[in-house]
């Protein structure tokens, strides 16, 4: 694993480069292997979450559900009462806001073993705009009760959590996205469900993230590092339930958070961050999310620096959040 | 079948236990409930395969029912009971803090014979589709049944699954409509009209038949021709006429009585009405 700190540019030019939704197709097609009741439905968008592999391989076991998200939702929840583990793919924004009473009912209430699996979410979608630009479904699925909550980071972390969710009993939604993102973990990088990753050990600054954002994090806490800031960054993949014991104890090192995701402030990760200190040990803490706005169209890249969610953008709230702990004015 | 009179001692009983729940709750369903009560009875004393003291949630190498208009839950809970899987004197707990008997029917209290909460209509005849998808995958040949009130037609979901159901060639799923003509606001003509029930259906691909809600001569016909009808590549949709609020005058053919609990008085006039009386809980 590269040391992210001291590595020069070049070799973070090197990494390769993949979309999380392939890591997904490529671990569905693991896990369809791995577990003969695994069955996977998708809402006419088989080419976008790469459920292509999965289908060909086995094709009694992919159900095309057509332009019709509620009705996918409900019959993934039927198919459990049989003893399959159901792999649901659409794009976020048709996973969740548009069948949450589905979910809410058919599969959260009844506690259903279905896997809600939700590509293309947040800015990063981009050219299509902000009426596919899904940025308040973490919000969503984390209030529902018997809801695990998931969002990855890179490829390998993508397929490696498709296995971990077929393993873990009960309704899960799992959100990854679009673009192509440096692999920034390895093949046997462990993923445990509830359990933060920790990217760097730090001093000054608990920088938590999770998702595309876990990238413009480390590249952040690089130009910090040149600036003689110490990050303590830990990927909390798993939004719900959070590994508050692994943000506790980084914040008690470094006494200041900042929060960074693809997601409104509201309904969040950093809310639920926040939710968890404010019980335990009120810190100091700034948010890097989308503001109570929609998106719009753009590149990827324009996106997320327009919306500030950008490496500078995460490196003026830590700076900032540093002060505040000092008792600076911020 | 069993002698029509030992079936029809139940539904009245069962009808007998609707209204005493629903008294005893001061809320509830009566009226699709008492328009429901033969069939149900017929269903699950004669038609499904099931085994009720050995209930699972995955019901392997058994039929399964889902009732998707769940506010009906008291005829549901009242048979259930009767049937076996779980104690009469539970219903005496509908609605009350604590019970297994909620409101609408759940699956968090882990009552048997339940296997999906439903309440938010339009939901069941899709989580059904799965069901029935699941036991063709795992070799099994056993019938689904669903049962829809005709206002929960409205719901759009229902139309995506019954697309889903026809395109899937899902020929083990019987579903029934409780077609009453009434629904909360009024009448389903008046609130917002169907249509042609059987030329939707059938347009959507479904095998499509008609029969008499009340007449368990005409249901045990229906059910020997829906099965037959069955595994041949199309899902069964019977349009079940019934009369909401059956048994009891006061109460028959007005959606007023859709989610309304009668007073002691009332009460008293509608187990006037419901004589033959097995044993109450």
């Amino acid at each position: 694993m590269l040391d992210f700190i001291t590595a020069d540019n070049s070799e973070l030019e090197a990494l390769e480069r993949k979309d999380t939704r392939s890591g997904f197709g490529q671990g569905l097609l693991e896990v369809g292997q791995a577990h003969p009741n695994a069955v996977a439905l998708c809402a006419d968008l088989t080419g976008s979450l790469k459920m292509n592999a999965f289908k060909d391989a086995f094709p009694d076991r992919f159900h095309q559900a057509g332009i019709a998200e509620a009705n996918m939702i409900g019959v993934a929840a039927g198919m459990t009462i049989g003893g399959l583990i159901p792999f649901t793919g659409t794009f976020a924004n048709f996973s969740t806001g548009r069948v949450y009473d589905q979910i809410r009912q058919s599969v959260a209430y009844s506690e259903k073993n279905v896997k809600i699996c939700a590509s293309h979410c947040g800015l990063t979608l981009g050219e299509d705009g902000a009426t596919h630009q899904i940025l308040e479904d973490v919000g969503m699925m984390k209030m529902l009760p018997n809801m695990t909550v998931i969002h990855t980071c890179d490829y390998e972390q993508t397929r490696n959590a498709t296995h971990a969710i077929a393993k873990h009993h009960g309704p899960v939604y799992f959100r990854f996205g679009r673009p192509k993102v440096p692999i920034i973990t390895e093949a046997d990088t462990p993923f445990i469900i509830g359990q933060a990753r920790r990217v760097m050990t730090g001093s000054d600054v608990t920088l938590v993230a999770n998702g595309h954002l876990v990238w413009n994090a480390i590249l952040a806490a690089r130009q910090l590092a040149a600036e003689g800031v110490s990050v303590d960054l830990l990927d909390m993949h798993t939004v719900k339930p959070m590994d508050e014991a692994a943000l506790i104890e980084s914040v008690k090192r470094t006494g200041c958070l900042v929060t960074a995701e693809e997601h409104q402030r509201a309904g969040g990760m950093g809310e639920s961050a926040a939710a968890c200190l404010a019980s335990h040990m009120p810190t100091p803490q700034r948010f890097v999310a989308v503001n109570d706005s929609f998106g719009e169209s753009g590149t990827p890249a324009q996106l997320l620096e327009k919306y500030g969610l950008g490496p500078s953008a995460i490196v003026s709230a830590c700076k900032e959040v540093i002060a505040v702990k000092q008792g600076l004015p911020a | 079948m069993s002698s029509p009179s030992t079936l029809r001692d139940l539904c009245t009983q069962v009808r007998r236990d609707i209204v005493r729940m629903v008294h005893g709750a001061s809320s509830g369903h009566p009226g699709g409930s008492l328009g429901c009560t033969d069939f149900l009875v017929k269903l699950y004393f004669e038609e499904m395969q099931i085994d009720p003291s050995n209930w699972s949630m995955d019901g392997k190498g058994e039929d399964l029912f889902f009732l998707s208009n769940g506010h009906i839950s008291p005829v549901w809970y009242s048979v259930l009971s009767r049937r076996g899987y779980f104690d009469v004197p539970e219903l005496a707990t509908f609605r009350k803090l604590n019970s297994r008997l909620q409101g609408h029917p759940a699956t968090e209290e882990g009552l048997p014979g339940i296997r999906v909460a439903s309440g938010s209509l339009g939901q069941g005849l899709s989580v059904a589709c799965g069901a029935a998808q699941a036991k063709k995958l795992n070799g099994e040949d056993r019938w689904v049944y669903t049962l829809h009130g005709d206002g929960e037609l409205q719901e759009g979901q229902i139309w995506e699954a019954a697309i889903y159901a026809a395109h899937h060639k899902i020929d083990n799923l019987i579903s029934f409509v409780d077609w009453n003509g009434q629904q909360i606001d009024g009448s389903v003509e008046d609130v917002m009209s169907l249509g042609s029930l059987h030329d939707k259906w059938s347009a959507f691909g479904w095998e499509v038949m008609e029969c008499n809600g009340h007449d368990l001569e005409d249901l045990d016909r229906v059910f020997k021709a829906a099965r037959a009808a069955g595994g041949n590549g199309k899902p069964v949709m019977v349009l079940m006429r019934t009369d909401m609020g059956r048994g009891v005058d006061f109460m028959e053919g007005t959606h007023k009585w859709h989610g309304v609990a009668p007073n002691d008085d009332q009460l008293k006039s509608a187990l006037s009405q419901l004589e033959t009386s097995l044993s109450d809980y």
